[in-house]
């Protein structure tokens, strides 16, 4: 007998054809702790060799569920141990982004996440090599993506880190200078950064994590936008009611897409990350979702208290669907692939500041924004500072992925092609920090930090 | 394996003949049929087991839409499981 309903059914198809409903990444995480070597060569030989045995026949599984169980599953990814960590004894930290992006290319996925350093509270010798290399790491490979963690809660803010991000994001840009500054679109810099994030770019596989885990992120913008035009005009509780019912639902199906991966692969599942990313297909946007509930354009007085109602209301009705919930876990915003934000950023009423505001109510921070690519470096580190200390303070992660785009200016535009959308170049602030950011040091950890 | 097949689109003679036919062609066995008209479009869910089937999963999805094309109508096949896990707790 049909043990469900065919409105349900219907309604499961209507999600998937019309409404954007996907997975939007299952990404194994692989350590690489036992990769290290004292010889350069074997190190990157012995990565390779890992990451194509672990992650073989990642792609083919996710192609067979898709095929079965008839939901798209977006992208197929590996996150890795920060490789700062695994080349710190032998340095040659490219010979290792070559192996990676080689062993990306073999095993089919699009992004390979963990040319990664944690430096939150202050550099090993290797560490600062290590960040050195990541301009040309991204600019010479197709699927490396890099993150560089340099705040937390516990420890503060690195402000020579942050200084130096600022510096590699402008030699990132410049390296790529062909491709937009193409190279910082798969660079991230995180405060909290977290350890089994599956999301690009900044995914990375923590030192705290098993040998080899799957870990799934689940999408839908789109569906909860449908599912609020049927609760238009009405109050706030039942706007949050309708999106944990539908968070509930998608992250279900996530679930069940996470333990069947990890069943056929033999290897643990992990975490569902319950955020809602967009991408800029029309009717996959966050903003407007924000724009559902009554905004007339994304940006506009009362964003940040919508995007807040959504953040948490994704968060409650998902984490009742899953077992174990983790990643980052909250609704993204990145301009340059929600369609919303584009339209948003293009017209003006969105800025970089209400976008900073709206960083403190939502997972992760300012992604995927251009910026004149005049805009110096210490200006990007101004910029990153002010958002490490968001994360730090509130004890959430906060990220900054920013492109300085070399020859652009506001009122242009950068095309990033894919998933990766368009960006318009946002105006930042014309005041200088150089003088701030050049007094080095760390921010001391914040009082609440001290919880023991 | 259970598995639900999904018909959408405009009704006329022949759809359940057609994909009961393919399905009986390839040893499937028809647990449950349910048809109804929703938002004014045809709608035909049914319930079958491939466990006997002589056809690989992925061929019998092919096949099926092949079989929509031919009628006009959009045929989804998914694993019982999807329904189950989005809308029974």
């Amino acid at each position: 007998m049909l043990s469900i309903s065919p409105v349900e059914i219907i309604e499961t198809l209507n999600m998937i054809k019309d409404e954007h409903l996907d997975v939007r990444t299952i990404t194994m995480g692989i350590s690489l702790l036992d990769c290290v070597s004292d010889d350069y060569k074997k190190g990157a030989k012995r990565v390779y060799d890992k990451v194509t045995r672990l992650a073989e026949n990642l792609v083919s599984t996710g192609e067979s569920i898709e095929a079965e169980y008839g939901i798209p599953i977006v992208n197929k990814r590996i996150s890795v141990t920060p490789v700062s960590l695994v080349s710190a004894a032998c340095g040659h930290s490219l010979e290792f982004a070559r192996a990676l992006d080689k062993a990306a290319s073999a095993t089919g996925v699009n992004f390979l996440g963990g040319y990664s350093a944690l430096v939150a509270k202050g550099y090993t010798k290797a560490d600062r090599e290590f960040i050195e290399t990541i301009p040309e790491a991204l600019a010479t490979t197709e699927r490396l993506c890099s993150s560089v963690n340099v705040a937390t809660t516990k420890a503060g803010i690195n402000m020579d880190a942050v200084r130096h991000v600022g510096e590699i994001i402008k030699r990132t840009a410049e390296a790529t200078a062909d491709r937009g500054g193409f190279g910082c679109a798969k660079l991230v810099v995180f405060a909290n950064a977290v350890e089994d994030n599956p999301f690009m770019a900044g995914a990375f596989h923590g030192a705290g994590e098993p040998e080899c885990v799957i870990n799934v992120g689940v999408s839908g913008p789109g569906v909860v936008k449908c599912a609020l035009e049927k609760a238009k005009g009405e109050p706030f509780g039942i706007v949050a009611e309708t999106i944990k019912k539908t968070a509930f639902k998608i992250t279900r199906m996530g679930q069940m897409v996470a333990e069947e991966a990890s069943r056929r692969l033999g290897v643990p599942f992990g975490i569902v990350d319950l955020s809602l990313a967009p991408t800029p297909a029309r009717g996959d946007s966050v903003a407007h979702i924000l724009e559902e509930m009554g905004l007339e354009v994304c940006g506009t007085h009362g964003t940040t208290a919508a995007l807040a109602l959504l953040n948490d209301a994704v968060k409650k009705g998902g984490v009742m669907a899953s077992s174990y919930v983790g990643g980052l876990s909250g609704a993204f915003i990145p301009v340059s692939e929600d369609a919303g934000m584009i339209a948003a950023a293009r017209s003006g009423s969105l800025s970089l500041e209400k976008l900073e505001a709206m960083t403190c109510v939502c997972s992760v921070g300012l992604d995927m924004i251009a910026v004149p690519g005049s805009t110096t470096a210490a200006t990007i580190s101004g910029i990153i500072a002010d958002e490490m200390a968001i994360g730090m303070i509130n004890s959430k992660t906060t990220a900054v992925r920013v492109i300085p785009a070399p020859g652009k200016d506001v009122g242009d535009e950068v095309e990033f092609g894919g998933l990766l959308g368009t960006a318009p170049v946002m105006p930042v602030h014309g005041g200088s920090c150089a003088e701030f950011i050049a007094r080095g040091g760390r921010i001391p950890a914040p009082i609440h930090s001290l919880k023991n | 394996m259970k598995a639900v097949v999904t018909v959408v689109g405009k009704d006329r003679t022949g759809i359940i003949a057609k994909v009961s036919g393919l399905l009986y062609e390839h040893n499937i066995n028809i647990l449950d049929i349910a048809q109804t008209i929703m938002q004014d479009v045809f709608t035909m869910i049914t319930l079958i087991d491939t466990t006997n089937s002589n056809i690989d999963f992925s061929e019998l999805k092919a096949a099926l839409e092949g079989v929509g094309a031919e009628l006009g109508v959009a045929i989804t096949l998914q694993h019982e499981d999807l329904f189950n896990s989005m809308h029974r707790i």
